[in-house]
């Protein structure tokens, strides 16, 4: 075997190690702004003739509307920076309980404290009889009562925002 | 706590998608790149693609494949590259065990016949560590099924601290343990050595993260502040000292720099992520400042002293040296002077070094690890076209300048970047945890790793004194095998469990919903 085949064989393995590490980062990539094939199949179905009628239609009833919350995002407490997607509307429950959709872990929450949950297309805050309460904004949540987007949710020392 | 919202990311994404596809697809990049590992030490060494392709390339290809069949059957939400970057890392060190096996590799063996001296202490063997990476992927199976739900552990916590520290001691039993290459970390079961630190890393990081989930409050709230720091009570500070103590312990008896700084430096790390505090970071470093410097000025410590003598300037100890109790080093190495005068015979130097009064050590395996990075350079030699089986122990605690001979300064980068890929995927999923004590768990975990691999690769290559650590799925060894590969496989639960979506409610009437585990 030649010295420049060996060279070039040698080179090769190099690339070959490099392009697994490239594509490990591609995966994270993917995970973390959504594959570029998953953009392009969401891309392709909006040009559809079928489905561009649909859409058009809520767009416009929804304009006077204020937008959906798409998001929930943890902004203090211990599980600050953590975020829940909306889309798929199912209740969130909040509290000590380990089986909470979102567990907290401070003295001030009581273990079945609060729960969010969608109902015509707003997301309302409700407290379940919790020892020292839940807060929208400045106001203690005596009664079920519709989240405005940006407004903070204090539970504890834990404070969540719906975000577009 | 105190992390303002503009700062949060704009979106961190809950995925709430099994990744299986990219997962088995990174996993087969991996076969191809162990396979092509090993086809290149073939064809450099003997022009074609080597017997050992067939059987330790296959072998590993159908172990990964059952491992990837444990994990999309039983967490299919798990993170996707975990799996496939251990598996590389094992395929790498397998295949430059297989290049370094003594009874596969030509080049050692026309050494011996030409009279080169040869390093023969210790064998890479390529089949032992195909075995090994057996029973590790089986514990990582057998991990991926049985821990259904990590939290249970948190309730054996102080069980499982006491076993930890029992495994830690075991080598200092006498007839149970023995000193191999100037350290006590092996303890013989029959004709099987086991490195139970190695294990005990794991359940170490069980008892801290459980101990911290229920301290963390107090050790987070209360106490003084003084400027931007804010200081913990006295009271606090004592679990901080007894691990301080223990580590310090370590240094006196095991005479190991490496494995104090990872055990205390496990510690202050599960602390800072518990509390938030940086204070912690700053009072866990001054006391391992404190703790060295004691250390060296200490007397009957002259090892630790030696090791830093070595780490500054390892050219009088090459072969041999000795550091006299005024501080200066002689060389005794074959040829001198006092090395002749001793008998002139292996084992000569000691005995000189020993009439000086003096503590003998030799640099000679450090050194040579170095010449072989610098040989290697930016490119390295080839696979199968350097001769790292020059240095002592080149498989084992120096696989990592063997990697630099044969891969360059490009293959370690790539190396060490798949390490960090396992770390953040690591933290990742610490920080998609929901619950407290996973959360401690899944950073511990991956911090006790990239310490680890800071702790060894820092060695060999010189940027803090050398300590006998392996390093993680490359170096030949059982118990670091099986370590690591339960360490992934927690991981991959843990990810999973992290990464799944949230069990929808059925009926969702009332305060009572009833929702479906699984």
């Amino acid at each position: 075997m030649s010295e420049f085949t060996l060279t070039l064989i040698k080179l090769a393995f190099l690339a070959v190690l490099w392009l697994f590490v490239i594509a490990a980062v591609g995966v994270i990539r993917a995970d973390l702004f959504g594959s570029s094939r998953a953009v392009a199949r969401a891309a392709r179905r909006s040009r559809t003739p079928r489905r561009e009628r649909q859409p058009r239609q809520p767009r416009q009833a929804a304009a006077p509307q204020p937008r959906m919350p798409r998001q929930l995002v943890i902004t203090q407490g211990n599980q600050a920076g953590m975020t829940l997607d909306l889309s798929a509307g199912a209740p969130i429950t909040i509290g000590r309980a380990n089986d909470s959709t979102i567990v907290v872990s401070d003295d001030y929450a009581s273990s079945r404290h609060a729960r969010l949950y969608a109902q015509d297309g707003q997301w309302i805050v409700e407290d379940l009889g919790s020892t020292n309460g839940t807060y929208l904004g400045h106001t203690k949540v005596t009664h079920p009562q519709p989240v405005p987007l940006g407004v903070p949710i204090r539970i504890g020392q834990t404070v969540i925002e719906l975000r577009p | 706590m105190t992390s303002p919202p503009d700062r949060l990311p704009e979106q961190v994404p809950v995925a709430t998608q099994p990744r299986k596809g990219a997962s088995l697809a990174l996993l087969i990049f991996a076969m191809v790149m162990t396979l092509a590992a090993f086809a290149e030490v073939g064809l450099a060494r003997d022009g074609r693609i080597p017997t050992g392709l067939f059987g330790y390339g296959g072998g590993l290809v159908v172990l990964a494949g059952a491992a990837y069949y444990v994990q999309a059957r039983f967490a299919p939400y798990a993170d996707p590259l975990l799996l496939p970057l251990a598996t590389a890392l094992n395929g790498l060190g397998l295949a430059m065990i297989y290049r370094l096996d003594l009874s596969t590799s030509r080049d050692v063996q026309d050494a011996i016949r030409d009279g080169k001296k040869v390093v023969t202490s210790g064998l890479a063997s390529a089949g032992t560590q195909l075995q090994w990476t057996f029973v590790g992927i089986l514990l990582f199976a057998v991990t991926v099924l049985l821990l259904k739900d990590s939290k249970i552990l948190q309730r054996y916590m102080y069980t499982l601290g006491a076993c930890a520290i029992i495994l830690l001691l075991l080598p200092i039993v006498p007839g149970l343990g023995a000193e191999i290459n100037g350290a006590r970390v092996w303890i013989f079961i029959g004709p099987f050595s086991v490195q139970p630190g190695e294990f005990a890393k794991l359940l170490l990081v069980v008892f801290f993260a459980g101990y911290l989930v229920k301290k963390r409050q107090a050790m987070s709230l209360v106490g003084k502040k003084i400027g931007p720091l804010s200081l913990p009570r006295a009271r606090d500070l004592g679990p901080i000292m007894v691990i301080w103590l223990f580590g310090l312990g370590i240094l006196f008896v095991q005479k190991d720099l490496g494995t104090a700084l990872l055990y205390f430096g496990l510690f202050v790390s599960m602390l800072y992520i518990a509390t938030q505090r940086i204070s912690w970071v700053l009072i866990g470093v001054g006391m391992l400042a404190l703790g060295v410097l004691v250390a060296t000025q200490l007397p009957f410590l002259g090892h630790v002293n030696q090791r830093l003598s070595i780490w500054q300037n390892p050219e009088p100890y090459f072969d041999g040296g000795c550091l006299l109790p005024d501080g200066k080093v002689v060389s005794v190495a074959p040829g001198t002077e006092p090395y002749i005068q001793a008998g002139n015979t292996i084992g000569s130097g000691l005995t000189a070094c020993l009439k000086m009064g003096g503590d003998y050590a030799d640099s000679a395996q450090l050194m040579k690890g170095m010449f072989a990075l610098g040989e290697g350079g930016v490119l390295g030699k080839g696979l199968g076209q350097g001769e790292p089986w020059r240095t002592p122990l080149a498989f084992s605690d120096f696989i990592f300048d063997s990697m630099g001979e044969e891969l360059g300064l490009t293959g370690l980068m790539a190396i060490l970047l798949i390490y960090a890929l396992i770390v953040q995927r690591g933290m990742k999923t610490a920080i998609a945890a929901r619950d407290p004590f996973l959360k401690l768990f899944a950073g511990g975990v991956s911090f006790v790793l990239a310490l680890q691999v800071f702790v060894i690769v820092g060695g060999v290559t010189r940027l803090i004194p050398l300590t006998g650590l392996t390093t993680p799925f490359l170096a030949q060894g059982g118990s670091s095998l099986m370590a690591n590969w339960i360490l992934i496989g927690v991981l991959v639960r843990m990810s999973h469990q992290a990464r799944q979506p949230a069990p929808q409610s059925i009926q969702d009437e009332g305060m009572t919903q009833v929702v479906s585990l699984r």
